[in-house]
């Protein structure tokens, strides 16, 4: 599992940890039913005490991400599906959150970002079509 | 409630006119890792030599596992694992003599693992300690604090002086100690970061005194870093109540708050100040506000 601590914007290291395996649900690199690193483990790969690991986990198995098996280890749980929808929505509404900010702060209305979206849009769809054009 | 580990009860330590521990209490609580932070000379090595017995206390108490490590040495230090960071190691003896010699005070030493750390980290057991390369000593004098699996292990700056690898080893068996048996890890860094990571609990000393003593969480919950914009330029520093420090320039200056978030919002809306940011405040940040020069702090100063 490839989980990167910062300690630069101040976030308590066992939430970067939930939350990035809640992102890594989300977004399909872990499935129902694979397994996640035993405590000392991850513990010893972040180099952080063991204990934030327990309450990462801990707080991932209160949200029915993971589930534990006795003496088996912790794993995705099946039903991520729902979680899941709620992830990648909680997702996208801190990016739509940043861009928000960000174009207040340089002056931009919404009317600006909306323009802006779709000429993205259009310019990635086009380069989808191309790449898919070339491949096929 | 579980036995305190350590606990030190109102210890003063007087060094000619240096007050290195002034009225200091402080205890450790079982299964977690504690960190000790403070700046150069705010008493933590003359504090970890009152907890080995090194040093009596001439006032207050002092007790770990429950005795007086001054009247009961061999009971104490035989339950805990200490590296100096001085890493003072009989320079004469090669590293297998070592092992064999600590083991001889410590009937729950482990061979095979002090076999495999020595593998682990590249060692040639034939090797005098005093050709040791500097990284090669401290993780020498590792191996003979973490073998026997001390109830206490006890690390005065373990980092001090030694490259990213090394302290990497270091740190991963104070993780091994404390996840496989739940045994109890106590260091002493002026690394933030690497405090920030590995303790449970942390307490700040300065000047002989504990400053900040809590676990990171809560510690972390009761300190808030603010951006703060000012529409005009401050020529010089706003004083904000309810802020421990502030620094900056011009019109973009950052606070740290403990606690007294809503009388701090107060005072920068009557300054005529915006926040653009409220995060939660890194340990370094905090270190620094609660005992940097910038700003009197309510501790003397």
């Amino acid at each position: 599992m490839n989980i990167q601590i910062s300690l630069k914007d101040g976030v308590p290291i066992y939430r970067q940890i939930v939350n990035q395996v809640k992102y890594m649900v989300a977004s399909g690199q872990l499935t129902s039913g694979m397994e996640v690193p035993p405590i000392r483990v991850l513990a010893e790969q972040l180099l952080v005490t063991p204990n934030t690991v327990v309450k990462a986990y801990r707080e991932l198995e209160t949200e029915g991400v993971v589930y534990k098996r006795r003496g088996a280890g912790t794993f995705i749980s099946e039903n991520g599906s729902p979680l899941k929808a709620a992830e990648q929505k909680r997702i996208l509404t801190e990016r739509a959150d940043t861009l928000l900010t960000e174009a207040q702060q340089m002056g931009y209305s919404l009317d600006d970002i909306t323009t802006l979206l779709n000429e993205r849009a259009a310019v990635l769809g086009k380069a989808k079509n191309k790449s898919a054009k070339e491949h096929g | 409630m579980e036995e305190k580990v350590v606990a030190i009860e109102g210890v003063t330590r007087q060094f000619g006119l240096l007050k290195a521990l002034d009225d200091l209490t402080f205890s450790v609580d079982p299964g977690c890792v504690h960190g000790l932070v403070g700046a150069n000379g705010a008493g933590k090595t003359t504090l970890i030599k009152h907890i080995l017995g090194l040093l009596r206390a001439r006032s207050g108490s002092v007790r770990v596992f429950g005795l007086d490590p001054v009247k009961h040495p061999v009971e104490v230090l035989g339950r805990i694992g200490y590296l100096s960071e001085e890493r003072d190691l009989p320079d004469w003896m090669r590293i297998h003599e070592l092992a064999r010699y600590t083991q001889a005070y410590h009937p729950k030493w482990d061979n095979s693992y002090s076999d495999e750390l020595i593998q682990t980290f590249e060692l040639d057991p034939q090797q005098k300690i005093k050709n040791l390369s500097r990284g090669q000593r401290a993780l020498t004098g590792l191996i003979a604090a973490v073998a026997h699996r001390p109830d206490l292990l006890l690390l005065d700056e373990p980092s001090s002086g030694l490259d990213a690898i090394v302290r990497q080893d270091i740190l991963r068996e104070v993780v091994r100690a404390v996840a496989d048996e739940g045994r109890t890890a106590l260091f002493s860094s002026h690394l933030l970061d690497e405090v920030e990571r590995m303790s449970d609990v942390v307490t700040m000393i300065h000047k002989g005194k504990v400053v900040l003593h809590g676990s990171l969480d809560d510690i972390k919950d009761g300190h808030q870093h603010l951006t703060l914009r000012f529409p005009e330029e401050q020529m010089v520093r706003p004083t904000i109540a309810g802020a421990l420090s502030l620094e900056g320039f011009g019109n973009q200056w950052q606070a740290v708050c403990n606690g007294e978030l809503e009388q701090a919002k107060a005072a920068i809306q009557a300054l005529g100040a915006e926040i653009t940011e409220v995060r939660n405040a890194s340990l370094q940040e905090i270190f620094v506000a609660r005992v940097g020069r910038g700003v009197p702090t309510k501790t003397e100063g």
